[in-house]
């Protein structure tokens, strides 16, 4: 079971910013799809594989060549804040 | 003109009997006087579409037209499509115009067809009812009070409603064929591997697939024909040899042998839904195939997996909005991550932000090998299950939701209960099957019943066989909702 703690620092690590009055309803969310998920965990597994993808395909290479053109002022177009091609965030070091 | 199927559209079209600007035309004017009353659409643009028909007709008049040129589609809002607005139902992508075409949208580009909208969807596909979009939600044709079912409800029900002849959808839990089932359409979700995903924005890598929901097996065939292919930029797409969709329909089912899993007819299968099915099962008995008992032994795990599984692959892929290079950012923040924690506390909805969290403490420190190695073990008994279920059987038959669509509201308030209503549906994703739902009766209050159709690997020419074979002798999908005639 979660505690209003866990939630905050899953939060953190989700980089989702919580309202205090959250906090106590996701809590009992959280814990309800965890309460689901559990049911697995009881069955035993050993020496079966874990499947990571549904094809059994190894991935393909291609050669290391530029395949892209050059369209970052199309692709900039879009962004919330940019200038000289460059996307701006707020400041990180002093 | 609404009720004609894509085929007979695209050979009055190819006849000049008819223009693809009167064709798109006839639609738009429908979805201006219709979609109020059941929020299908995201995004209309009446002169993009009309200047799209306007290529399609000059291309007819070259006479290089193909079967679906100058047909409006419409397009669920994930696939990126340059110059519209592209929202996955969210307001992080609000104001996000995509500045290029997903692979799907090319296919259709390169067919000829004519984008006729944006459909509506739960955000960022996470749902099953289209109650969690940011646009709001999505009404069944059939019944106002009713939910059409998600995550591509917009799609299911502008096709249910007849406000577009076909659209695409995506499937990564049962998005397309519970849609389908609960508003009587017809819907495929491809194999994992046969249609690119390159512009389509992801949920769950592992997991997302697209497809088209239309009204007959026929349509499905004609639209899958255009949107399958090979593509290098989505590097899970397979090289796979493409049937021919439209040429294998009249195959028919003689010899067919379907597989019915014990797991799926038990007392979680509402009796309104049951009754269908087993009619359904004994038309294709008529027809000539036979039926075969087949065991699935763990699909019961199959929703906790999921659970791990797609918010562990969505935390990480909706990792990506941050506020940065598109779409949505906070107005007002302190410094660098205030910025990226108040940005995402804005711009996503409460079952996004539930899901990704469950994913991020499922792939945290100290939980990875209980929660998501555990997940990836039990994944592969799920589809070894099918395996051997199709050394039995060339088809599985069975249900694609318990019940028929419910209430507006009535799931809202316990997201668990919603996601177990997803039980017959997300083994197929688990296991990259592809699968149908074919519209096969009503239920209670008068509510659709879909049959889901599940095959092999890659077996979709024999699954749009076997479902045209049904629609040849039934008609369960030529009724349309009283309303919208």
């Amino acid at each position: 079971m979660l505690s209003e703690d866990d939630v905050r620092r899953i939060a953190r690590l989700a980089r989702i910013e919580l309202a205090a009055a959250e906090v106590h309803g996701l809590r009992a969310e959280l814990n309800g799809i965890l309460g689901l998920i559990d049911q697995m965990r009881a069955v035993d597994t050993s020496g079966v594989e874990p499947m990571s993808h549904p094809q059994p395909l190894s991935q393909r290479l291609r050669e290391d060549r530029v395949a892209e053109t050059d369209q970052r002022e199309r692709f900039q177009a879009v962004a919330p804040q940019v200038e000289d091609g460059l996307y701006l965030v707020p400041r990180v070091i002093e | 003109m609404h009720t004609r199927s894509i085929a007979r559209l695209g050979s009055m079209l190819r006849a000049r009997e008819l223009s693809a600007v009167e064709l798109a035309t006839h639609y738009l004017d429908r979805i201006e006087r219709l979609n109020g009353r059941l929020n299908a659409f995201i995004t209309v643009d009446r002169d993009k579409t009309l200047a799209h028909a306007r290529e399609a007709d000059a291309r007819i008049g070259r006479g290089e037209a193909g079967p679906l040129t100058g047909v409006p589609i419409a397009h669920k809002d994930l696939f990126c499509a340059r110059g519209w607005l592209t929202t996955c139902g969210s307001r992080m992508l609000g104001n996000f115009v995509a500045p290029y075409d997903a692979h799907v949208i090319e296919q259709f580009d390169r067919a000829g067809a004519v984008i006729l909208g944006k459909t509506n969807m739960d955000e960022f596909a996470m749902g099953s009812s289209n109650e969690n979009s940011y646009f709001g939600p999505v009404l069944n044709p059939w019944d106002e009070r009713a939910v059409p079912g998600g995550s591509s409800g917009g799609s299911a029900a502008a096709v249910a409603a007849l406000l577009a002849p076909g659209a695409t959808g995506t499937d990564t839990g049962g998005s397309i064929r519970q849609p389908a089932s609960f508003t009587g359409t017809s819907g495929l979700r491809a194999t994992y591997g046969r249609v690119s995903r390159h512009g389509m924005v992801a949920f769950a890598s592992s997991l997302d697939q697209a497809g088209v929901i239309a009204r007959s097996a026929e349509d499905l065939a004609l639209l899958f024909a255009a949107m399958a292919g090979f593509d290098a930029r989505d590097s899970t797409c397979v090289d796979h040899p493409k049937d021919d969709y439209v040429a294998g329909l009249g195959r028919g089912v003689k010899g067919l042998r379907i597989g019915l899993p014990r797991e799926y007819f038990t007392a979680d299968l509402a009796r309104d839904v049951a009754a269908p099915i087993m009619a359904a099962i004994d038309e294709y008995r008529r027809l000539g195939a036979s039926v075969v008992e087949v065991s699935l032994p763990n699909q019961h795990l199959s929703v906790p997996v999921y659970y791990v599984l797609a918010p562990a692959e969505a935390s990480s892929n909706l990792s990506r909005y941050d506020g940065v290079r598109y779409g949505y950012r906070a107005p007002e923040f302190s410094d660098l991550n205030d910025m990226y924690a108040k940005t995402r506390a804005q711009g996503f909805g409460a079952e996004v932000k539930r899901r990704i969290m469950i994913g991020a403490y499922v792939l945290s420190h100290g939980y990875y090998d209980a929660y998501y190695l555990q997940a990836q073990r039990l994944r592969r008994l799920i589809a070894d299950d099918f395996a051997r279920a199709f050394r039995e059987c060339d088809v599985i038959m069975g249900p694609a939701a318990p019940s028929v669509a419910f209430d507006i509201g009535a799931r809202t308030q316990d997201p668990v209960q919603m996601y177990l209503d997803d039980l017959y549906t997300i083994p197929i994703n688990l296991s990259g099957l592809p699968g149908m739902s074919i519209p096969c009766g009503f239920g209670d209050k008068g509510r659709p019943v879909g049959l889901q159709v599940v095959g092999n690997h890659f077996d979709e020419a024999r699954m749009l066989a076997v479902a045209h074979a049904f629609q040849q002798a039934t008609d369960f999908h030529t009724k349309t909702a009283p309303g919208f005639v």
